[in-house]
């Protein structure tokens, strides 16, 4: 690990202008993957900006009716709050589906979302690898890219987005608070995350020197039931190969309001816009389910040795909906 | 905050206050096993991948490998050599015991802290813990010798 400075700030616009000052400086929160990328020499920071003790660290009413997230509460606090298991059972099993009891107790809201890729070619430096050093080559496309993207993945780059609490987000339509140089702004979780394109390098939206201060929830959707599934290679402790969050309404046997997330399968959390539109008012049947589900996956475009994640992702998705029309119809 | 590649740090360990100057790469688990000589902490993958070094920091259960230590300024940390009181071992190390809930060995310190975390944050939330849940939770556990039915069976033995 190459040496570093370490700074502590006390409010976060002092923390953005220590950030902005200094090129090769990083955020730190819980660290439980800066710190790991930091050991693997993928990130090599000459400053360590600590953000961890911000004030940034609670759940609070939204006068709407929803809920600001803290950056940096951790995954199991935002996982135990009790508005959160209540309005939103979506985001409380996401986090429960992520990592493990100790990392839960590290993991902030805003290093989930800022989380780097586990694909294993980004996490080795003795691999090319064009999301590490641009230029250089993929050889995930022809080596081991198993658990890869199918979806919104370039030639360039074929890695995806581990994260769970993201894909429960963006099917919340949460939206990010960011303080910058420049003052505060927002931006929709959706657009958050950018393809990979011919940029893979460029990971985010966010400009340089922002801070995600908090993640704001709207409120719970009239009548929805939400529910988050995840597939993987052990029961517990991995990553997705393939995972989904649904928030379903369905009145008359119709469905009235869908959001639908697929995680695991793309370099960001994949909103199903198009599985999303052909349900509204369509059967709430496990037919129009299917066919809005392999409707969304056609645009996959798998390779080699992944291939198993398109049917995986739309049996998982259709038995996710189904299940939220029957529990639906059933209270 | 100074900002220089060492920093003066506090560390309340095992209910004594101990005063480091770290480099600021040192993590706490190489403070706790090379600076403090606390050797129980066990250094397995050092990626936050296996639980050998978890240990109690601020009362919660934590990957100490992920953790620079820098960072744990003025915190309180208990490792395995913390969890006996007065001479009497910590409810969940008597259940290892009766329970033969190891092998080599090498895990155990890190099963023993994250199971007296797992403990108190099921009491904290007011949960029961069955076999499965302890199961699930503890996963962030890995024993190479596949102790886990004993593990749980320990742990499920102090929950109730």
């Amino acid at each position: 690990m190459r040496e570093f400075g370490y700074l502590r700030p006390t409010d976060p616009v002092e923390a953005v202008r220590l950030l902005v000052g200094s090129p090769e400086a990083r955020y730190l929160a819980g660290g439980t993957n800066l710190v790991d990328l930091m050991k693997l020499g993928v990130e090599r920071p000459r400053l360590l900006v600590d953000v961890s003790r911000l004030p940034l660290g609670d759940v609070t009413p939204t006068d709407g009716g929803g809920l600001r997230i803290g950056a940096l509460v951790t995954n199991a606090d935002l996982a135990a709050d009790p508005r959160v298991r209540a309005a939103y059972p979506v985001l409380s099993q996401a986090l429960l589906a992520g990592a493990s009891g100790q990392l839960r107790n590290r993991a902030t809201t805003a290093g989930n979302l800022l989380q780097r890729t586990r694909c294993l070619y980004f996490q080795d430096t003795a691999k090319p690898c064009n999301k590490r050093s641009p230029g250089t080559g993929c050889p995930a496309r022809e080596g081991v890219h198993r658990d890869l993207a199918v979806l919104g993945a370039s030639e360039q780059c074929i890695a995806t987005h581990p994260s769970d609490l993201a894909v429960a987000l963006a099917a919340l339509d949460a939206v990010v608070e960011l303080l910058g140089p420049d003052g505060p702004r927002t931006l929709p979780v959706t657009d958050l995350h950018r393809l990979p394109g011919d940029r893979p390098h460029e990971e985010h939206r966010l400009l340089p020197g922002e801070l995600i201060t908090a993640v704001a929830v709207p409120p719970p959707v009239p009548e929805t039931l939400s529910a988050y599934r995840k597939v993987r290679d052990r029961a517990s402790y991995a990553f997705a190969l393939a995972s989904a969050a649904g928030i379903l309404a369905v009145r008359a046997g119709r469905v009235t309001h869908l959001a639908l997330v697929l995680g695991g399968l793309a370099p960001k959390p994949w909103r199903a816009r198009a599985a999303e539109q052909r349900l509204i008012g369509a059967p709430a049947d496990e037919a129009s389910f299917t066919a809005a589900v392999e409707a969304e996956l056609a645009a996959a475009r798998p390779l080699r040795d992944n291939a198993y994640k398109v049917p995986l992702a739309r049996n998982l998705a259709v038995r996710l909906l189904c299940d939220l029309a029957a529990k639906g119809q059933a209270r | 905050m100074i900002s220089t590649t060492e920093t003066a740090v506090t560390l309340e360990v095992n209910g004594t206050s101990r005063e480091l100057r770290l480099d600021n790469r040192r993590t706490l688990l190489d403070a706790l096993r090379e600076q403090l000589e606390l050797t129980g902490t066990k250094k397995g993958c050092d990626h936050g991948q296996c639980g050998a070094c978890t240990v109690l920091l601020d009362g919660r259960r934590v990957n100490s490998c992920l953790v620079l230590a820098v960072t744990a300024d003025g915190s309180t940390v208990t490792t395995v050599e913390g969890l006996a009181a007065d001479g009497t071992l910590h409810p969940v190390q008597q259940a290892f015991l009766d329970h033969d809930a190891f092998q080599c060995g090498f895990c155990t310190p890190g099963q023993l802290c994250s199971a007296v975390g797992l403990l108190a944050e099921a009491e904290a939330a007011g949960e029961a813990l069955d076999e499965p849940t302890v199961r699930e939770r503890m996963s962030g556990n890995i024993c190479r010798c596949g102790a886990y039915p004993h593990i749980v069976r320990a742990v499920v033995e102090v929950a109730s």
